[in-house]
């Protein structure tokens, strides 16, 4: 379909063309302060820019607008990132048009950017060689962060699994009057016969353990 | 038949009960598909995952695909709304302070008269409101301009400010917003946390509001017309099944499960049942098509609902409405749905656009099979739609 907003698109670069010169203003929208510092760090290292972190959500249009920011990033899993699409509106709270940057020349970029984690929110006429060093940086910072949540929220599940398959061992070693080995030999052996996990059996079992109690 | 797993994005509420009921009720499963259901945390995000092809099709606000192709929201690339998965199903709430004052005038809270309820807002605003909305581009905020339009409520300086539902109910007692617009279940969340009072369900705005479209990138329904047949009947059967007053109990189970919407059951119950409780002290009223999944052809995505979207929302960005009306008829596809629901017993009205707001009570009309009988579509004003005109 065929998109025509040439209008817009051109009033906005040359509003922008009169601050070519002056650094990037970047809002960072991050809740949690190390994160937050995190991506600050990493876009300062990569170039002069005027960052800014918003942490508390409320008014978050408002707020973003009060920066006249040039690009706004935002993690892509972050439920309040529907706020800042009221930016997207012309009529919105930043006279200068937004938009998610996706829709600009920086095809490649973007989708790098959504495997990342990371939505972007560009002033329209940008022009993609400026946006280019801020984005190679926040992708790569949001992928060391969600890398780490991955692996933060992996080591937590092994080590809940671990405390109820230890839970499930002690009933089995207690009800039964045996080993440690042997008690483990029957969960793994209930949860082979059944299709499913050590853990899940395990649960199973304290849970009834505890009913029964 | 070969199962083929497609990956579907949706929102966690009531109204994504199609796609639930399709995958876990085997409608799915009888097509010889698997849903791949994945959750998203806003409505950005299910657009970009859409539109990126993290998947192929997605519960969708239905003004989205409309407003993409008219240019807003950063995201252009070409969607098409192939079926309408639930009509109506929204409720606007107030602040506990705003019921008091309400109450205080003698407004009834009968959930039923948009003027009414309209004028003693206005009345008790104090010239100032805030309202929340899921999302910029929703037929919660098509609604509200209606509402306001027609009601003394055009006199009041309104923001409408975006709010994420889940904490639409904290906003509310925060005093960021002083009313709600929002779908089921965050309403009842929100009665049920104390911090509101719920003053008009959305149909009482407009009697057959198109809310959530099921919607696929244009290029993957023609790579893929046959897929995209299957899912959509499936999904017609699940509406199908969900609409049978029998299928509540289950459904409203279904849908509180933790892997689901993780709320309890009998909070689900209200909107599917229509008997919502309106206030923290207890009250309930009965409102009938409070949410439609499957009646008066509701899931056929009439040309015309999109160009009324499409004419609202030129009308306040400036646009030329008769050029957004052209592109967004382009966006609902009737005749997509006709050609994958053909044999199954849907019903396809005769023609693909209809005046919206014409029909006062349920009408017969002309049908491939003989006749269907159309809801009531009006608005509480009155007015009419012409979508060769806008």
């Amino acid at each position: 379909m065929r998109r025509d907003d040439t209008p817009l698109a051109t009033q906005a670069a040359k509003a922008h063309s009169q601050v070519m010169t002056a650094p990037l203003s970047i809002v960072v929208v991050e809740e949690d302060r190390d994160r937050a510092i995190a991506i600050v760090d990493a876009l300062k290292d990569s170039g002069d820019y005027d960052v800014h972190v918003i942490g508390n959500v409320s008014g978050l249009a408002r707020k973003i607008a009060a920066f006249l920011p040039d690009v706004v990033l935002i993690d892509i899993d972050n439920p309040t990132r529907d706020m800042v699409e009221e930016l997207t509106l012309a009529s919105g709270p930043l006279d200068r048009p937004v938009a998610m940057f996706v829709s600009g020349a920086a095809g490649g970029l973007a989708r790098a950017a959504v495997e990342a984690g990371v939505s972007a929110y560009v002033v329209d006429g940008l022009q993609p060689e400026r946006l280019k060093p801020v984005m190679d940086a926040a992708i790569a910072r949001f992928q060391i962060m969600r890398q780490m949540r991955t692996e933060l929220d992996e080591t937590r599940r092994a080590l809940e699994e671990r405390k109820v398959i230890d839970r499930a061992k002690g009933l089995l070693m207690k009800a039964k009057g045996i080993g440690e080995d042997e008690a483990y030999a029957i969960l793994r052996k209930a949860a082979m016969d059944q299709g499913r996990k050590v853990a899940e059996v395990a649960e199973a079992l304290v849970t009834v353990a505890g009913l029964l109690r | 038949m070969k199962t083929v797993s497609l990956p579907i994005a949706y929102m966690p509420l009531v109204d994504a009960a199609p796609l639930i009921a399709a995958q876990e009720m085997g409608f799915a499963e009888a097509e010889g598909l698997s849903l791949d259901l994945v959750a998203a945390p806003s409505w950005s995000s299910v657009r970009d995952m859409l539109a990126f092809g993290r998947v192929d099709a997605a519960h969708l606000l239905s003004p989205i695909p409309v407003t993409m192709a008219l240019g807003l929201g950063g995201v252009t690339t070409a969607m098409s709304a192939v079926s309408v998965l639930s009509v109506n199903g929204n409720v606007i709430g107030v602040s506990r302070a705003l019921e008091a004052q309400l109450r205080r005038i003698g407004h009834p809270f009968d959930f039923a008269d948009a003027a009414a309820a309209g004028a003693a807002l206005a009345a008790v605003a104090g010239g100032r409101l805030t309202v929340g909305v899921p999302f910029p581009f929703s037929m919660h905020v098509e609604l509200l301009h209606v509402w306001f339009s027609a009601t003394p409520l055009s006199a009041v300086d309104i923001e409408i400010r975006t709010v994420p539902p889940p904490l639409m109910a904290q906003a509310l007692a925060a005093g960021d917003i002083d009313a709600f617009c929002v779908g089921e279940p965050w309403g009842s969340v929100s009665v049920e946390g104390g911090s509101g009072a719920l003053l008009l369900p959305g149909h009482a705005i407009w009697r057959f509001a198109p809310e959530k479209v099921l919607a696929t990138r244009t290029d993957w329904a023609e790579t893929e017309p046959h897929l995209l047949g299957r899912l959509m009947r499936a999904v017609w059967r699940a509406g199908r099944w969900l609409s049978q007053p029998d299928s509540r109990t289950a459904a409203a189970e279904l849908l509180s499960r933790g892997k689901w919407l993780d709320v309890p059951s009998e909070v689900i119950d209200r909107a599917l049942s229509g008997q919502l409780t309106i206030s923290p002290s207890g009250e309930t009223r009965e409102t009938p098509g409070f949410l439609e999944f499957h009646l008066g052809a509701a899931n056929f995505p009439w040309r015309s609902q999109a160009k009324w979207i499409a004419c609202q929302v030129a009308r306040r960005t400036g646009q030329d409405p008769v050029e957004a009306m052209d592109r967004a008829a382009r966006v609902f596809r009737s005749d997509l749905y006709r050609a994958a629901m053909r044999g199954t017993g849907a019903d396809l009205p005769g023609a693909s656009e209809k005046l919206e707001g014409s029909l006062p009570h349920p009408t017969p009309v002309a049908s491939g099979a003989g006749r269907v009988i159309l809801e009531g579509d009006g608005f509480f004003d009155g007015r009419i739609f012409d979508p060769t005109q806008g």
